[in-house]
């Protein structure tokens, strides 16, 4: 489903993120992508979303080399892949309601959908009786909730979730966490970046380790190693 | 397609109700340029009107001398009509009609009256009023009479007189239309290098927002159209307020116009251009706001 090839990516003039990575998600698989802070996690993420281009090697999404797609099909892959980004990337000027409301009709579902559906969300992701107010208005847990509800809204066939967890209470990133796993237990991808060695141990899943821009391993059933 | 465009227009009326502040700066400053444009406009018309008005009061006549025949004078005034395309018109004075003209212009004066009997005989000469259709074609007229075929009928042509004037006339027309334009169009450049900075800060503040939906997978319509929508509700408003202020200020500057310029209301010179008045007024507004939108928002679509 997604492959990695060779893939390099150096930042001007001589900044080295990835050094040749390659590896290989298949349809239905939860793989946690670890390493430490600056260890190159969300460029690696970028990449996928052709948010920054590879310096050499490929990307391909579902057999399609991503470096070919023009802006447009860029745009339909970005409708498909839900992330939840480590920093949010919420839309400050829309309200919550609005914000999972704006990702369906980019993609242009119907509206008796969208109100369906938005609601629903907002149930299970706790936010309903925040529905109108600005992301500014939450607190840190909350946004991260909102980031979440949007990634997930469309029922997309892969969820990226760039370090989800970074700034949660226990409590919260327990109920992140099992809002993935039900996800994945739906029959879709989930690639879950984190430095959280805790939370990697526990889950019991397929573990990718970054360190200074290698793969340095990648377990079936890993742990945090490092 | 349909759904597209009624979710830019709803989300175009979201952000213009939630951005009051922004706009009602950009409806502002949107006004300066429209009215720019509206003023050099009715200054077009009224400086036109001064040269029309000007140009119609301006005149060759031709005395002819005291022995010419009246069917001389009228074969000239034929011979003119048919070889000059340039004359608009000519009328002719007899003796008798520029005595009496002037027995009417001067009656209620008695030093001339007394002065034109001390005279006894009628002293006015036979005369042809030649009008052109453009100013310069007196010269040429002029200069035909006094040494063309006529010029021994002819006592004298009276034209040099009103030359310097006219011309002097011509000169200050051109040089205030000139001026007027190199001025307007500077101030037109700098408010729409003002109009296009409002309208930068307050698409910069959705700089962060415009990322976020090409990160989504919005397509840069769907992000750009709220954009260039509010840019021409803008316009639109910066429109209906410039017609009003246009309008009343034409209305109120009327009558101090028409001392200036005799015969010439610039109340009803708005009136009866209302069409395109509007036209630039819209065209300026809601033109200025789209592109506004279109290029300042373009700048952030890049990811
Ligand atoms: N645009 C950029 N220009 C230069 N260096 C960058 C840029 N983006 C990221 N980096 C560098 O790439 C490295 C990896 O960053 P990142 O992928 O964010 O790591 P992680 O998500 O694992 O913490 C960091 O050292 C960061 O400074
Ligand atoms: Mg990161």
């Amino acid at each position: 489903m997604i492959k990695f090839q060779n893939v390099t990516k150096t930042y001007p003039p001589d900044t080295t993120v990835l050094n040749n990575v390659s590896f290989e998600i298949k349809l239905g698989e939860f793989v946690s992508i670890v390493g430490k802070s600056g260890a190159g996690k969300t460029t690696l993420i970028r990449l996928l979303l052709g948010l920054e281009k590879p310096t050499s090697g490929q990307i391909l999404f579902k057999e399609t080399n991503i470096l070919h797609k023009k802006r447009s099909q860029l745009q339909e892959l970005r409708q498909k892949i839900g992330v939840i980004y480590q920093d949010y990337k919420l839309l400050g000027h829309k309200t919550v309601y609005e914000n999972i409301a704006y990702v369906m009709a980019v993609k242009g579902e119907k509206d008796e959908k969208i109100k369906k559906e938005v609601a629903n969300i907002l149930e299970i992701t706790g936010l309903s009786a925040k529905a109108d107010n600005f992301p500014n208005e939450l607190s840190g847990g909350e946004q991260q909730r909102l980031a979440v509800a949007r990634a997930i809204v469309n029922q997309p066939d892969v969820i990226v979730a760039d370090e989800p967890t970074g700034n949660l209470d226990p409590y919260n990133t327990y109920e992140v966490i099992s809002l993935l796993n039900k996800f994945h237990e739906t029959g879709k991808t989930v690639i879950f970046a984190s430095h959280n060695k805790e939370i990697i141990n526990k889950l019991g899943k397929r573990v990718i380790t970054l360190e200074e821009g290698k793969v340095i391993r990648d377990d079936k059933k890993g742990r945090f190693i490092l | 397609m349909l759904t597209n465009f009624k979710r830019i227009l709803k989300f175009a009326g979201n952000d213009f109700s939630r951005n009051r502040g922004n706009n009602a700066a950009a409806i502002f400053v949107l006004v300066i340029p429209i009215l720019l444009a509206t003023s050099l406009f009715l200054f077009q018309g009224l400086s036109q009107s001064v040269i029309s008005q000007i140009q119609s009061k301006m005149d060759v006549t031709a005395f002819f001398k005291e022995d010419v025949a009246e069917e001389d004078i009228l074969a000239v005034r034929d011979e003119l009509l048919r070889v000059s395309s340039e004359v608009k018109s000519i009328q002719y004075v007899s003796k008798e009609k520029a005595l009496q003209d002037f027995i009417d212009r001067h009656k209620d004066n008695p030093d001339f009256m007394q002065a034109l009997a001390e005279v006894g005989v009628n002293p006015f000469l036979a005369s042809l009023n030649i009008l052109t259709d453009q100013p310069h074609q007196y010269e040429k007229v002029s200069a035909f009479l006094e040494s063309g075929p006529f010029s021994e009928l002819i006592e004298k042509v009276d034209y040099s007189q009103k030359k310097d004037t006219i011309e002097k006339f011509s000169n200050i027309s051109s040089s205030i239309n000139k001026f007027g334009f190199i001025l307007g169009g500077v101030l037109f450049l700098i408010a729409i290098l003002v109009v296009f900075n409002t309208i930068k800060l307050s698409i910069d503040n959705s700089k962060d927002e415009i990322t976020a939906m090409r990160l989504v997978g919005a397509s840069n319509w769907f992000i750009r159209g709220p954009f260039i929508i509010q840019g021409m509700i803008c316009g639109f408003i910066a429109f209906l307020i410039c017609l009003i202020v246009s309008g009343v200020a034409a209305y109120f500057l009327s009558p101090k116009i028409e001392i200036l310029a005799p015969g010439f209301s610039i109340f009803s010179y708005f009136i009866s251009n209302l069409g395109i008045i509007a036209l630039i007024q819209i065209g300026f507004g809601v033109g200025l706001g789209v592109l506004a939108g279109f290029i300042l928002v373009r700048s952030y679509l890049k990811v």
